[in-house]
């Protein structure tokens, strides 16, 4: 039970990363943005391209990082992935969903979200290959953390969660600081009023996507470091991105992500008493739960 | 500088074009001085303040401050304008403390900022003492005051107040609208939408009164206090006719 008590906690820290974004862009633009986990496997595939091009340009760069799978290179890789990825969250923005907002409702928006989903994971598949990819194809071997009860974790996974948690942490000290952070957090409750306040929407807009890109990329990445990279790797993480983002409450920065580590373990529990092949259905199971039970989530409030 | 600090002349405005709410609303509002809007629901107090501020497109129609044309403002420019607009609800940012609130709206004060928040605070003693505290925790009452100090924040010449009475108690809402008069002192011009009636026409300087997205009357607030069509449409009295009778007999001219 432990371990997949452990498993639950490295596999949360990733879905959280991709909640913060996704919440504040709900909560936000007001639309359930199914593209959004797409902006994992761009910032995972882009960390790969990136990986490849500084091992090349400079071949100590090639070097692992102490017990770690994880490259000086590919270390490196994941700060540029998360501008890109960023960035081509703000152009999906301004060649798709602007256009969408101006004309359209919020049902546009969920269903061109869901056009640039499959654009963006064909695009990936046309360009990389649907086959599986690797940051890294040397072994590393797990550690025996405990031997009672008995407990092993990859070197990687460590890594992925400590990263996980100093993000976030450097965005809780952001949001708790800083009159930046406050601006945040105050479009995230209440846009009209931020308005009226003087922040200007467009530009929240704009950085909204940056660090929601921004932090999807680095849970692509961390996903695949720990896991595989595919052209599916963000269609498959959609779902637990989602319910984390529900549990949390829509809206949430805070909630998305306690949700994403509350999914992560959740889903790993259950396989204490479920076949593992039922456990992509624990993320629908909890949505419902939540939607039955407390719509707006653990810290969620009815929109003003 | 122009006596009256906000003009709005002809307004047509609502949140779809082909249906404006206001379909001709004019208001001056005097510089330093108490304006206060009433009339039935619907009439379109709320929209017009908030045509005002840039939140509900004006399709017609002009609004000046202090003589320059503001129409259609940005409304995350009307601070820097030296506007500030207070919601009549949901108009502080609850998951943040007091002190988060106010340090929000003073993030461009630059050196002055902590001046700024020490006189706010010097100004609101409640607020001062629960600074670290979430707005959300406060009372009704409290409330407004953030709201109110978050208004002033932005050190504003013009404040729109969207009904600052709604939901406090009588207490309550009689020192939130005292403290709206004293403002005035400072050389700010309230605007202010209310439904308790009789409480704001005692504290008011200038009256207009709405119906049906139109002027009906306007003139001194102590007048229409006492005009007894007005008292018997709006202060309790019958509310038959309304629009008809106090548009033939109030003394008071509409706004020229």
């Amino acid at each position: 039970m432990i371990q997949h008590l452990v498993d639950g906690i490295l596999v949360g820290s990733i879905l959280s990363l991709g909640a913060i974004g996704l919440t504040m862009a709900m909560h936000m633009l007001r639309f359930a943005n199914f593209s959004h986990a797409e902006l994992l496997s761009i910032g995972a595939y882009c960390a790969l391209v990136f990986d490849g091009v500084f091992k090349a340009i400079y071949a100590p760069l090639a070097a692992a990082i102490g017990p770690l799978s994880l490259t000086w290179a590919l270390a490196l890789a994941i700060v540029i992935s998360m501008g890109i990825t960023g960035g081509s969250a703000i152009l999906i923005d301004r060649l798709v969903f602007r256009r969408v907002r101006a004309k359209g409702g919020e049902l546009s928006m969920v269903f061109a979200s869901f056009g640039v989903a499959m654009i963006i994971r064909n695009v990936l598949g046309l360009m990389f290959g649907l086959q599986v990819q690797l940051y890294s194809k040397d072994i590393v071997f797990a550690v025996v953390l405990s031997q009672d009860p008995f407990l092993l974790v990859k070197p990687d996974q460590i890594f992925s969660l400590v990263a996980a948690l100093i993000i976030m942490f450097v965005f809780h000290l952001v949001l708790s600081r800083t009159t930046f952070g406050y601006s945040l957090r105050a479009v995230a409750e209440n846009p009209e009023l931020a308005q009226v306040s003087g922040i200007s929407l467009i530009r929240m807009i704009t950085l909204i996507w940056i660090i929601g890109g921004g932090l999807a990329a680095a849970a692509g990445v961390f996903y695949g470091l720990t896991n595989q990279v595919n052209p599916v790797l963000g269609r498959d993480l959609l779902l637990p991105i989602f319910a984390a983002t529900i549990v949390g409450g829509i809206g949430s920065i805070y909630g998305a992500a306690l949700g994403g580590f509350l999914v992560g373990i959740a889903s790993n529990l259950a396989l204490l008493i479920l076949p593992s092949g039922y456990s992509p259905a624990m993320p629908f199971l909890i949505i419902i739960v939540v939607l039955i039970l407390r719509p707006t989530g653990l810290f969620g409030e009815e929109r003003h | 500088m122009s006596k009256f600090a906000i003009e709005a002349r002809d307004i047509v405005a609502g949140y779809v074009p082909e249906l404006p709410i206001l379909k001709d609303v004019s208001l001056k509002a005097e510089t330093a001085k108490v304006t206060v809007i009433i009339g039935p629901n619907g009439a379109g107090k709320s929209t017009l303040i908030k045509a005002i501020a840039g939140l509900v497109k004006v399709s017609s129609g002009r609004v000046t401050l202090n003589g320059s044309d503001i129409t259609n403002p940005q409304p995350d420019q009307m601070g820097a304008m030296g506007i500030a607009y207070v919601p009549q609800s949901n108009n502080i940012f609850r998951s943040l403390t007091i002190r988060q609130n106010l340090e929000l709206l003073l993030r461009n004060a630059g050196a002055e900022r902590a001046a700024r928040l020490a006189a706010l605070f010097e100004q609101f003693p409640p607020l001062a003492e629960k600074q670290h505290q979430k707005a959300g925790a406060l009372s009704g009452g409290q409330r407004q005051f953030l709201a109110v100090a978050m208004a002033l924040a932005v050190k504003p010449s013009v404040i729109l107040m969207d009904e600052p009475s709604a939901g406090l108690s009588p207490k309550a809402a009689q020192e939130v609208l005292e403290h709206a008069r004293k403002l005035t002192e400072q050389g700010v011009t309230i605007i202010l939408v209310e439904q308790n009636v009789k409480q704001a026409l005692r504290l008011a300087d200038h009256c207009y009164i709405l119906a049906d997205g139109r002027n009906q009357v306007d003139g001194p607030a102590q007048d229409l206090l006492s005009d007894p069509v007005v008292a018997q449409i709006y202060l309790g009295g019958k509310r038959i006719a309304a629009t008809a009778a106090a548009t033939t007999t109030a003394a008071t001219a509409t706004t020229s």
